[in-house]
């Protein structure tokens, strides 16, 4: 065993993190409360090879393991956790699913777009009465000749706000329950593709979430992602890479709040002293630091699976589950450590609090995770 | 085009600086180290001269094993091949030594330009690409705002003097250093960092070029360091109270005769 990042592992990290810093740290604020992230920054991040990080070189991507591109969303989420998700939903269940499933004719259509940043790319499964109960979905596609039409509410679509490409599950099969449904690549040029409500969310304000509305949305034939039937077992798959990448997101926000407080704790003093020198302070930060090591090392963990071809679901559920459980608690006692200051819109430790709890609820909810888990090891035995 | 680019790899200016036990060097224990950020105007003039005008771009660094990381993100840029000139007596060795290895580097490769960044960050000697141009019997313009290439070998190079700039025409081959404003540095790309790992960094020892153990590192050095010393503490500041008044008076009062500002 060896636990030893690579040069290129490292180069990448410091690369982003210069990119974050200097280009993105300035206009955090501003993106927030515009909620938006300007799309037109997109092609920059494109040519860096954030926007197709792990499709080989060979369709177009940058060719990068797993774990270099969770170096990169933890980077991110560092500095914007709307971006991270922004670029981590792009890259695993936009691009990844078309890289995997999708034939030469949809990889040359729909992932060099994606890849150069030209189209963003959204996933879409929950609808407004399905969440977590994904076989409950109530979008249909009927084959009309060479044609699918798409009928149906598609909620909470992260970057479905931008338009781009996006792959929908619907059911096929009325009959079959869960292997009625399939995935579709859906263009939002597409006549009946509508971009509607965008939701008010307490965090990650800057994400463009929104509800879309597939009303006789015709489409090829030719867009079938897979064969039909195939939708869940691609959307678990694609959900793997996505947990391991919101697990990312979730360790980035906790370590901006750690520096964050760490600062402050060595600035401020009360009752003669530091506050970083008040045990109880010490202990905030030990806890904080310990879970931050432990999120990483079990979501490196799975990503190294990944990077293997190795089965990762139970890996992806755990680093997920964890790394954003303690996001919240990391995030919750950053705050508290920065005081009256940590309630404040004049510091970012408010905005990480509300940014991290996102992540025990999207790519499935905590208990969700502790499903997945529970399954396999209860299969195992 | 040839390009040879000279750069150095030193401790991140964001580090926090703390002096080794033996009180003379840096203990870069938990320090980044970053390519001197002026070498990167260097290396991006070069990418650019490149793109330009077609060539190949190569770059040289004389430093220790670590160095090769510096070069790494080099070639993570764009740049074509990379020499490192190994040896663990870099950092005590002065200009001249670093100089001499360097030239002697320089003149095993076909070369039309030589670039260099204006100054290492950390020691901030300036010395360097001044002496290589002499060693090579070079022109050479220094601490360059703005490079153009006018023909295949002639070029203008402008610096700032006081108040204004200075245009210069220079024959190429040419030496020049890059100042900060020269260009806007790319960042590598995840492509060019992944295929940074294909192109090999070419090693040699001071001995390939010709110098041995007793002419570089302290034995070698016309300068030697004797002693590093922290800047002093700042002395804490003053909190001037009472009655807005007489605090102004007090405020003029410091600042004229204990600050000497006024
Ligand atoms: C900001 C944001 C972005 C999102 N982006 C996307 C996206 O891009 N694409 C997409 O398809 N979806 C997206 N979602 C939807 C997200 O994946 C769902 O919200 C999530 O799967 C939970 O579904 P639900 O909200 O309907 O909750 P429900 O499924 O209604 O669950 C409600 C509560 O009950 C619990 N629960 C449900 N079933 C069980 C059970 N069997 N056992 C124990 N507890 C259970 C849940 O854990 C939760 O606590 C996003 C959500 C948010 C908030």
């Amino acid at each position: 065993m060896k636990i030893e990042f690579t040069e290129d592992q490292l180069c990448i990290r410091q690369m982003v993190r210069d990119v974050m810093e200097k280009e993105v740290l300035p206009h955090v604020e501003t993106w927030e409360s515009n909620e938006l992230i300007p799309k037109e920054i997109f092609p920059t991040f494109a040519e860096l090879g954030l926007f197709g990080m792990v499709i080989p070189e060979t369709y177009g991507g940058a060719g990068i393991d797993y774990i270099s591109s969770c170096l990169v969303i933890e980077e991110i989420a560092r500095i914007s956790a709307s971006l991270a998700i922004t670029i981590s939903v792009h890259n695993s269940v936009g691009c990844y699913p078309v890289f995997k499933y999708g034939t030469d004719t949809q990889k040359q259509k729909y992932l060099l777009p994606l890849i150069k940043g030209e189209k963003i790319g959204c996933f879409a499964i929950t609808e407004p009465n399905a969440g977590s109960d994904v076989a409950a979905i109530k979008t249909k596609a009927v084959k009309d000749g060479d044609t699918y039409i798409l009928n149906g509410t598609k909620a909470w679509v992260t970057n479905g706000g931008f338009g781009g490409i996006a792959i929908i599950q619907a059911i096929t099969d009325p009959a079959a329950g869960p292997k009625g449904i399939s995935s579709f690549i859906v263009d939002s040029d597409s006549k009946g593709f509508i971009i509607s409500k965008k939701e008010d969310k307490m965090g990650i304000r800057a994400s463009a979430t929104n509800e879309i509305i597939l009303e006789d949305c015709r489409i090829p034939s030719e867009n079938l992602l897979g064969k039909e039937g195939m939708g869940m077992r691609i959307a678990l798959d694609a959900l793997d890479g996505g947990r391991i990448g919101v697990a990312a997101q979730a360790i980035g926000i906790s370590v901006a709040a750690v520096e964050k407080a760490c600062e402050y704790a060595k600035a401020r003093t009360s009752f003669g002293q530091n506050l970083a020198d008040h045990q109880a302070i010490q202990f905030m930060l030990a806890d904080a630091a310990t879970k931050i090591e432990s999120a990483r090392l079990l979501t490196l963990k799975a990503a190294y699976l990944k990077d293997n071809n190795l089965r990762c679901a139970k890996e992806a559920a755990m680093a997920k589950l964890f790394a954003s459980e303690a996001s919240i608690d990391v995030t919750y006692k950053a705050l508290q450590i920065f005081g009256a200051y940590g309630y404040s819109k004049e510091f970012p430790l408010e905005r990480y609090s509300r940014d991290a709890r996102v992540t025990t609820i999207y790519e499935g909810t905590s208990e969700i995770q502790r499903i997945v888990i529970a399954r396999e090891i209860l299969k195992a035995l | 085009m040839e390009l040879i680019i000279c750069i150095k790899q030193v401790p991140d200016t964001a580090a926090k600086i703390k002096i080794g036990s033996n009180g003379k060097s840096i203990d870069l224990t938990d320090v980044d180290l970053v390519v001197s950020p002026f070498d990167e105007y260097a290396v991006e003039e070069a990418l650019r001269i490149k793109e330009a005008k077609g060539g190949k771009t190569t770059v040289i660094t004389f430093g220790p094993e670590r160095a090769s990381q510096a070069l790494r993100q080099c070639l993570a840029m764009g740049i074509d091949d990379a020499i490192h000139v190994k040896c663990d007596e870099f950092e005590t060795s002065d200009s001249l030594v670093t100089a001499s290895i360097l030239a002697a580097a320089i003149k095993t490769l076909p070369f039309d330009m030589v670039l260099f960044g204006k100054q290492g960050v950390g020691r901030d000697n300036a010395q360097v690409p001044a002496m290589v141009a002499e060693l090579l019997n070079l022109p050479q313009v220094v601490v360059v705002t703005k490079f153009e290439l006018i023909s295949e070998n002639k070029a203008l190079a402008q610096y700032e003097v006081e108040g204004g700039v200075a245009v210069n025409e220079i024959m190429l081959p040419a030496v020049i250093s890059a100042e900060k404003g020269l260009n806007e540095p790319r960042y590598p790309t995840l492509k060019g960092i992944m295929a940074s790992k294909k192109k090999p960094i070419k090693e040699m020892t001071i001995n390939d070029l010709g110098f041995t153990l007793e002419q570089v590192g302290e034995a070698g050095s016309k300068v030697v360091f004797r002693k590093l010393m922290p800047p002093p503490a700042r002395p804490e500041g003053k909190v001037i109270t009472g009655e807005p008044k007489e605090a102004v008076a007090q405020l003029i009062d410091l600042l004229r005769n204990e600050a000497k500002l006024l």
